[in-house]
C-alpha cells in the first residue's frame, strides 16, 4: 500500500519487518497475489537501494521461497484436488496482479475444477480490472466505482452464486458493489472454497 | 523557458474532471465502443505474429540505445537532412517552435496577408498549441486528418492520441459538418460524411502552398522523415505544397533506415489493428521538380531532455504514440481522454504530461491508475508504465511532505500511522481491538456506513463488512488447541 501510493521511504521498514519475520521460514505461503507481486517486483530493488549487503542477501534468499497460495499448491506441491466439496456455481475473477505480474492463469482453475459439486462458469471480460487499485479506490472513488459496475455486471451475467479470486482486496471491492446494489452473490477467497467440506 | 502541453494550465485535477466525464453517458458509450473495436482488431493482428515479443524487445532496445546516444543521432540527422537539401531548426520550447514556424510561413507567403497552411495530423503541434499561435499571427491552419478536422471544426480538443475524435459518434460528427460546411441535408451515412469531408479538403489541398507535418520517425542515417497514416490526406500535405515544415520531437529519432522494419510492423498493429498502415510516406530533403521545393525541420525539446537523466523516466520517451495503452486502459475506458487535462491522455499521458510540465493538475495524473498493468502488456516498446507511475507518485508524495499542509494531510497522517502499526505486532493487535470497538458507531445492518475521512469515499458508494470478531491468528491458535497434532 505504501510503496504503490508513493510512500517509498515509509515502505522500507515494512519490508525489513516482513523479511525479519519470515527469514527462517522454509516456505512462505501468501494468500494474496498482489502482495507476492509487490515482493517479486520491488523488494530486490528496494533492498539494493538500502546499501545494506546483509539485508540484501537475506532478501535474495527469501524471495524464491515465497509463493502465492495457488502456486504453492499446484506448482510446488503438485496438489490439484484438495478434497473439498462445494456444491455451488462459481465464477473466477483473475486479479490483475495474479494475471499480469505473476502470470498465474492455470493453477486456480485446476484447483476449482477438482472441487466436488462445484460448477465453474467463465466470467465475461474477466481480464478487466475491478477498479480497486489500492488507494485508487478512495483517491478516485468515482472512476473506481464505474469500473466496479462493469465488473459486477459481468459477475451477475454468469448467474453464479459465488465469485472467487486470489486477492481479498479485489473481492472486497466486488462485494462492496454487489452488496450495495442488493445482490446476494457471495465473494469468497479461493482458500475458503478449497476448505469447504459440503454445503456451506 | 516555458513548457506548454496543450491547454493544460487551467485543467481541473483528474478526480474532479473524471467525475464530470462519468456523467456524460453518450461520451462513455462512444469511448467504450471505439476502444473495444480497436482492442479486438489489435489482438487479432498481434496474435498472428509469432515473433511479437521479440519485436517488442527489439523496439525497446532500439529506442533505449537511441535515447542513450541522442546527442550523436540528432546531429547525424541534422547533417544528413541538410545534405539532402532540408534545413533543420532547433526549438527549446513551444514558444520557440511556434515562432520558427510563424517566421517560415511569413517568409514564404509574403504576398498574402492571411496565408493558409494545411496540416497532417501531428500531436506535437497540439502539444505546443501551434494552431492558436498561428491564428494569433493571422495564419489559418487547416487540419486535414479526418478526426483532427472534426475536432478543429467542432472547436474541441483531441481525446485520443491516434483517434482524436474518438469521443464523437456519427450523429455528432454529422451535426458539426452540417453546421460548419453549410450542408443542411447531410445524413449520417459514412459515405455521405466522407464525401463531404473529401469535397471540403480537396479544395484546400489544391490551393495550399505550405504544409505542416509531424513525424512518426526521423532517420539519422539518411536524414529522412517518415509519416504513417490511414487516409492519404497526410500524403497530400507532404507532396502537394511547395513548402513543407515538419515539427519533430527529439525522441522521434531512430538510427538507421533498417530500424523502420521493426516499428512499421508494431506501430500499425498496435495503433489501429492493421497489418500495415495504408500510407507510409518517407521523404529525404528536397528533390528538384518533385514535391516540396523547400523543406524545414523543427526539432523540439519542450521538456524532453530533462527526462533523459533517469533510466526509468527516460522509458517514457520510447513511446511511438500508438495509443494501444489508451485502448487497453480500464480507467480511460470510463472517462475518455479529456479528463486527463492534456492532449496526451490515458496511461502514457499520465506519465508524459507530469514529466514534461510541472503543473498543479498534472500531479493527480500518476494516481489516475489502478496499476492493473494492461498498458504495459500491450506497449509495443515495453514502457513499464505502472513502474513509472509508482516512481512519479513517489515524487509527488515527497514534494507534498515538504510542505506543512502536505505533512498534515489526512492521507499522510493515515499512511504514517499505518506504517507504524504494521511495524509492530503489539500495535497491530491494539489497532484491531480499537477498530472493533470503534466500528460499532458506524455499523448498520451488519455493514459499515458513513465512515469518516478517506474511508468515507468507500462507504458512500460501496458496502463494507465490519472487521470480524475473530482474527485469522486467533482462529489459528484456537484450532491448534482443539486439534492437537496427530
Amino acid at each position: 500500500m505504501h510503496y504503490n501510493t508513493g510512500y517509498h521511504r515509509e515502505a522500507v521498514p515494512l519490508v525489513r519487518r516482513f523479511v525479519e519475520q519470515f527469514r527462517n521460514a522454509e516456505t512462505v505461503c501468501v494468500p494474496s497475489a498482489s502482495c507476492v507481486a509487490m515482493m517479486r517486483e520491488h523488494y530486490l530493488m528496494m533492498a539494493e537501494a538500502e546499501n545494506d549487503p546483509a539485508f540484501l542477501s537475506v532478501v535474495r534468499s527469501l524471495l524464491p521461497r515465497v509463493f502465492e497460495f495457488s502456486e504453492l499448491l499446484v506448482n510446488r506441491l503438485n496438489i490439484t484436488d484438495t478434497g473439498a466439496t462445494f456444491p455451488h456455481t462459481v465464477t473466477y475473477h483473475p486479479s490483475c496482479h495474479s494475471l499480469r505480474m505473476l502470470h498465474i492463469s492455470e493453477s486456480p482453475i485446476k484447483l476449482l475444477q477438482a472441487v466436488r459439486g462445484l460448477q465453474l462458469i467463465e466470467l465475461p471480460q474477466k481480464e478487466q480490472c475491478c477498479g480497486f487499485g489500492g488507494t485508487f479506490a478512495v483517491k478516485n472513488p468515482d472512476v473506481s466505482v464505474a469500473m466496479l459496475a462493469e465488473k459486477d455486471a459481468c459477475v451477475l451475467q454468469t448467474g453464479a452464486e459465488v465469485v472467487t479470486a486470489l486477492d481479498n482486496s479485489c473481492l472486497m471491492q466486488i462485494y462492496g458493489g454487489l452488496h450495495r446494489s442488493g445482490s446476494t452473490v457471495r465473494t469468497m477467497h479461493l482458500a475458503e472454497i478449497l476448505a469447504s467440506e459440503g454445503a456451506a | 523557458m516555458s513548457i506548454v502541453i496543450g491547454k493544460t494550465s487551467k485543467a481541473p485535477t483528474f478526480p474532479i474532471a473524471a467525475k464530470a466525464a462519468l456523467k456524460n453517458n453518450q461520451l462513455r458509450r462512444n469511448v467504450a465502443h471505439a476502444t473495444n473495436v480497436i482492442r479486438t482488431k489489435r489482438a487479432l493482428r498481434v496474435e498472428e505474429m509469432p515473433d511479437w515479443e521479440q519485436l517488442r524487445t527489439a523496439g525497446a532496445d532500439i529506442k533505449q540505445h537511441t535515447l542513450a546516444h541522442l546527442d550523436h543521432y540528432l546531429i547525424e540527422f541534422e547533417r544528413n537532412c541538410e545534405l539532402a537539401g532540408g534545413k533543420v531548426h532547433w526549438a527549446r520550447d513551444a514558444d520557440e517552435a511556434n515562432q520558427i514556424a510563424i517566421e517560415l510561413i511569413r517568409h514564404y507567403s509574403s504576398d498574402q496577408p492571411n496565408p493558409e497552411v494545411i496540416k497532417v495530423k501531428t500531436m506535437t503541434s497540439d502539444e505546443i498549441q501551434l494552431n492558436h499561435a498561428l491564428e494569433a499571427a493571422g495564419i489559418r491552419p487547416i487540419e486535414t486528418d479526418l478526426a483532427d478536422m472534426i475536432v478543429q471544426l467542432g472547436d474541441d480538443e483531441p481525446s485520443h492520441i491516434v483517434v482524436p475524435a474518438l469521443h464523437k459518434n456519427r450523429v455528432e460528427i454529422r451535426d458539426i459538418f452540417r453546421d460548419k460546411m453549410s450542408l443542411p441535408g447531410l445524413t449520417t451515412e459514412p459515405e455521405a460524411l466522407t464525401a463531404a469531408a473529401r469535397f471540403y479538403l480537396r479544395e484546400r489541398f489544391l490551393r495550399a502552398r505550405i504544409g505542416i507535418s509531424g513525424a512518426n520517425f526521423a532517420i539519422a542515417e539518411t536524414g529522412s522523415v517518415c509519416v504513417v497514416e490511414s487516409e492519404g490526406n497526410g500524403r497530400m500535405c507532404v507532396t502537394l505544397p511547395d513548402v513543407l515544415i515538419s515539427l519533430i520531437g527529439i525522441e522521434k529519432i531512430i538510427p538507421t533506415f533498417a530500424d523502420l522494419e521493426v516499428f512499421l510492423q508494431t506501430l500499425a498493429r498496435s495503433a489501429t489493428g492493421e497489418r500495415m498502415n495504408p500510407y507510409n510516406s518517407i521523404w529525404t530533403g528536397v528533390t528538384p521538380g518533385d514535391g516540396p521545393q523547400h523543406f524545414h525541420v523543427i526539432l523540439l525539446d519542450n521538456g524532453r531532455t530533462k527526462l533523459l537523466a533517469d533510466p526509468l523516466e527516460r522509458e517514457t520517451l520510447q513511446c511511438i504514440r500508438c495509443g494501444a495503452c489508451l485502448n487497453a486502459c480500464p480507467v480511460y475506458r470510463e472517462t475518455g481522454g479529456h479528463a486527463y487535462g492534456s492532449i496526451y491522455s490515458g496511461p502514457i499521458g499520465a506519465i508524459l504530461s507530469p514529466q514534461l510540465a510541472s503543473l498543479e493538475h498534472s500531479r493527480s495524473l500518476p494516481f489516475a491508475s489502478t496499476l492493473c498493468g494492461a498498458c504495459y502488456e500491450v506497449c509495443p516498446v515495453k514502457i513499464n508504465i505502472p513502474e513509472v507511475l509508482i516512481h512519479l507518485r513517489g515524487q509527488v508524495v515527497r514534494e507534498d511532505q515538504k510542505t506543512l499542509t502536505g505533512k498534515l494531510s489526512a492521507e499522510n497522517i493515515a499512511m504514517q500511522a499505518a506504517a507504524s502499526i504494521f511495524q509492530s505486532h503489539r500495535r497491530y493487535e491494539a489497532a484491531q481491538r480499537l477498530a472493533r470497538l470503534g466500528q460499532g458507531l458506524f455499523e448498520r445492518k451488519g455493514q459499515l456506513t458513513n465512515l469518516p475521512g478517506m474511508a468515507g469515499a468507500w462507504t458512500r458508494t460501496r458496502s463494507l463488512r465490519p472487521i470480524p470478531k475473530q482474527s485469522f491468528r486467533d482462529w489459528w491458535k484456537a484450532r491448534a488447541k482443539q486439534e492437537p497434532k496427530a
